[in-house]
């Protein structure tokens, strides 16, 4: 029998930045000085957030909490190539794209700590709550993106997701309304390898994630996830084709440096020498490596970066933690436009009662 | 006999199954290598190895979807979903098919499947992770639904469930967990579906409770003690529920608290009530009382004491029930 092929794909991986800090500049985006510094400053920034958000729960300050150290450029890169007015809809791990978008690191405490007062987006953000429940907010952005097209607003959505959601029926769900619609949408995967414990290639037996995207009719890319030059390049050149209406999955390929969460033991389920060697390919170090080389900055000055940046983390924790009790009519008041007669009942009943 | 906590009993439960019956089969999201989130899958990968022992990519729909099909074709799945919130992705299934199977095919085909989850709050979790969603499984006809409240009643339980013709949804109160040991036999026994259990006996009111309340019930009893005599009845299966035993002890009493995790509104409470005044009206001395959680979206761990049933609010209602005059 004779086939005629019909259609043929490929998927094209990215990386401008390499671990010894060396750059590719056939690749590399327009690196200005304050955009360099702006995402070093980021990462840092959520590696700091990440630290102390880690102490506070081991001290039983905080909730069970999901660690995002070595994915921090996977989240900075993608956040900073985004406009003001652009959405992101996250996933639960990207607190160093809010970060990296100005966001309030208090409000993130509030959250962690277990106080719903956190997750009131301020009104200059563009950002949905986490998403715990895993890809279940990926249609999400597909529908602000349709929005976004009818109303002409010129917006393009970020989405961010695991490796883990690629599994589920919402994230083919939502690229294929992404693909029929022609939508502007970027559907950020970050594949750190790990769904809680199973392994990516336990996971699908396609080759890369990137490739999903293939059968909904959208073009993807695999970029090196711990060099923020290349996630920044190809969320920007994401940005642009959303811009025409052009969907993107992209394949952020990183790695999850600790465990799912503080209530996970990685350990049970992966070699330390698997770990120590991604440690080798951290973000940040990377980036530092570059800048140091290129005299964009010293030894010194990186140091004040680190000491700014736990500053304001600080900071920010003991604003969380001043906030104080939360009024009880404050669990009733969201539940509906208006408080129901039932609701108002309710509520009295739990005034009454003794704390 | 050995002390065990829920968690060793339930995976007692499953090792005996999947040792007595090759046709068992455990899966779902990080039950082989890590054991499952909780532990009650730990080191039944090694002994049964990965055919037996699933681990399955990241999706619940398909989870409970495969569940259906496995039980049609000879298999005897028992499926975890991690998380009680989680449990909503499998609604589709569950609701359109497996909960149907048996009626859509007049019988040539049959469900006989378990599905386990962690349920309820008080443990400090994240969003969606302190959920009481019985009310949504006991409304559907066709699947069965139960609630254990100790080790030892967790592990009889789960074999009857393990055993049973028909579908089972298996809710395990996760802040119970660890948190009672209990002495449970190693080898298998049964706790039949459909009987409830009368915890302690007691002449003034009757309280209802199940699962991860009954706990708090015992304790409220305590603080009332001198003041009611109350007879406390563990419903364990919620559909089928145990009309009789509740039915006997309001004949008593006269009197009825029920007390759940869940929202109030269209919870299993409603649906005691409904049937105890229709058939115990003549005998009741006060009005039901319904010990429940707020009709509201549940709010993050600082709030959550106010929001699910405290001690003190069940004692208070029971007291209320007991003496009305």
């Amino acid at each position: 029998m004779v086939f005629r092929s019909l259609a043929r794909f490929s998927v094209n991986y990215l990386q401008v930045l390499d671990e010894h800090g060396q750059i590719d500049a056939r690749h590399a985006p327009k690196l200005t000085p304050a955009l360099v510094k702006h995402a070093f400053d980021a990462m840092v920034l959520g590696r700091a957030f990440d630290e102390t958000a880690l102490a506070l729960q081991r001290e039983g300050r905080l909730l069970t909490y999901g660690p995002g150290k070595g994915e921090e450029a996977a989240h900075a890169g993608s956040a900073l190539a985004l406009r003001k007015g652009d959405w992101i809809v996250p996933s639960f791990r990207e607190n160093t794209a809010y970060l990296a978008r100005g966001y309030p690191p208090e409000l993130l405490f509030e959250y962690w700590m277990g106080d719903e007062r956190g997750q009131k987006m301020p009104k200059e953000h563009k950002m949905l709550p986490v998403a715990v429940p895993v890809s279940t907010q990926i249609p999400h952005a597909v529908g602000i993106a349709y929005a976004a097209k009818l109303l002409k607003k010129n917006e393009v959505v970020l989405t961010y997701f695991g490796d883990g959601a690629t599994s589920k029926g919402d994230f083919y769900e939502a690229l294929n309304f992404a693909g029929v619609f022609r939508l502007p949408v970027i559907f950020a995967c970050i594949n750190n390898q790990y769904a809680i414990s199973l392994p990516r290639e336990r996971q699908s037996a396609a080759r890369t994630l990137a490739q999903k995207a293939i059968a909904a009719g959208i073009d993807s890319i695999q970029v090196d996830g711990n060099d923020v030059f290349a996630c920044y390049r190809a969320t920007q050149q994401a940005v642009e084709r959303a811009r025409k209406g052009e969907p993107t999955l992209i394949e952020f390929y990183t790695y999850r440096m600790g465990d799912h969460t503080t209530s996970d033991e990685a350990s049970r389920y992966r070699s330390a020498k698997e770990v120590a060697r991604w440690a080798k390919r951290d973000p940040i170090s990377r980036l530092s490596k570059y800048a140091l080389g290129k005299k964009l900055w010293n030894k010194q000055h990186e140091q004040k970066i680190w000491k700014l940046a736990r500053k304001r983390i600080s900071d920010a924790v003991a604003k969380a933690e001043a906030i104080g009790t939360q009024p009880i009519e404050d669990i009733f008041a969201y539940t509906y436009s208006q408080p129901t007669p039932r609701l108002r009942e309710q509520l009295e009943e739990a005034r009454k009662e003794a704390v | 006999m050995a002390v065990m906590n829920m968690v060793d009993a339930l995976n007692s439960a499953l090792d005996n199954e999947l040792e007595r019956d090759p046709r068992v089969v455990v899966l779902g999201e990080d039950v082989g290598r890590d054991g499952g989130v909780f532990r009650v899958t730990q080191s039944l990968l090694k002994k049964y190895g990965e055919l037996r022992v699933v681990d399955t990519p990241l999706a619940e729909s398909a989870i409970v979807g495969a569940s259906l099909g496995m039980s049609l074709n000879g298999l005897k799945p028992v499926a975890e979903v991690q998380f009680d919130g989680f449990t909503y992705a499998t609604f589709d299934q569950l609701f359109s098919h497996v909960a149907r199977m048996r009626t859509r095919t007049r019988g040539r085909f049959t469900a006989p499947l378990v599905v386990r989850f962690p349920y309820g709050g008080l443990v400090r979790a994240l969003e969606h992770h302190s959920e009481s969603p019985e009310a949504f499984f006991c409304h559907f006809p066709g699947l069965k639904v139960v609630a254990p409240s100790s080790p030892y009643e967790a592990k009889g339980l789960l074999i009857a469930a393990i055993r049973d013709p028909d579908p089972v949804i298996f809710m395990e109160p996760k802040r119970l967990y660890r948190a009672i040991k209990e002495d449970v036999p190693e080898t298998p026994y049964i706790i039949p579906l459909g009987e409830a259990r009368v915890v302690q006996e007691g002449s003034d009111v009757t309280i209802v409770s199940y699962g991860s309340m009954l706990q708090s019930c015992l304790e409220a009893v305590k603080l009332v003690a001198g003041a009611a005599s109350c007879e406390v009845i563990d419903l364990r299966t919620l559909t089928p529920w145990d009309e009789r035993t509740v039915i006997d002890s309001v004949g008593k009493t006269g009197r009825l608290v029920i007390v759940h995790e869940a929202p109030r509104n269209c919870g299993l409470g409603g649906e005691i009530a409904a049937t105890i005044q229709q058939k115990c009206f003549y005998k009741l001395s006060a009005p039901i009382a319904r010990v429940t959680s707020w009709d509201i979206i549940t709010p993050l761990p600082k709030m959550e004491t106010r929001h699910f049933p405290s001690v003190s609010r069940i004692a208070k209602a029971i007291i209320e029930t007991a003496t009305l005059q």
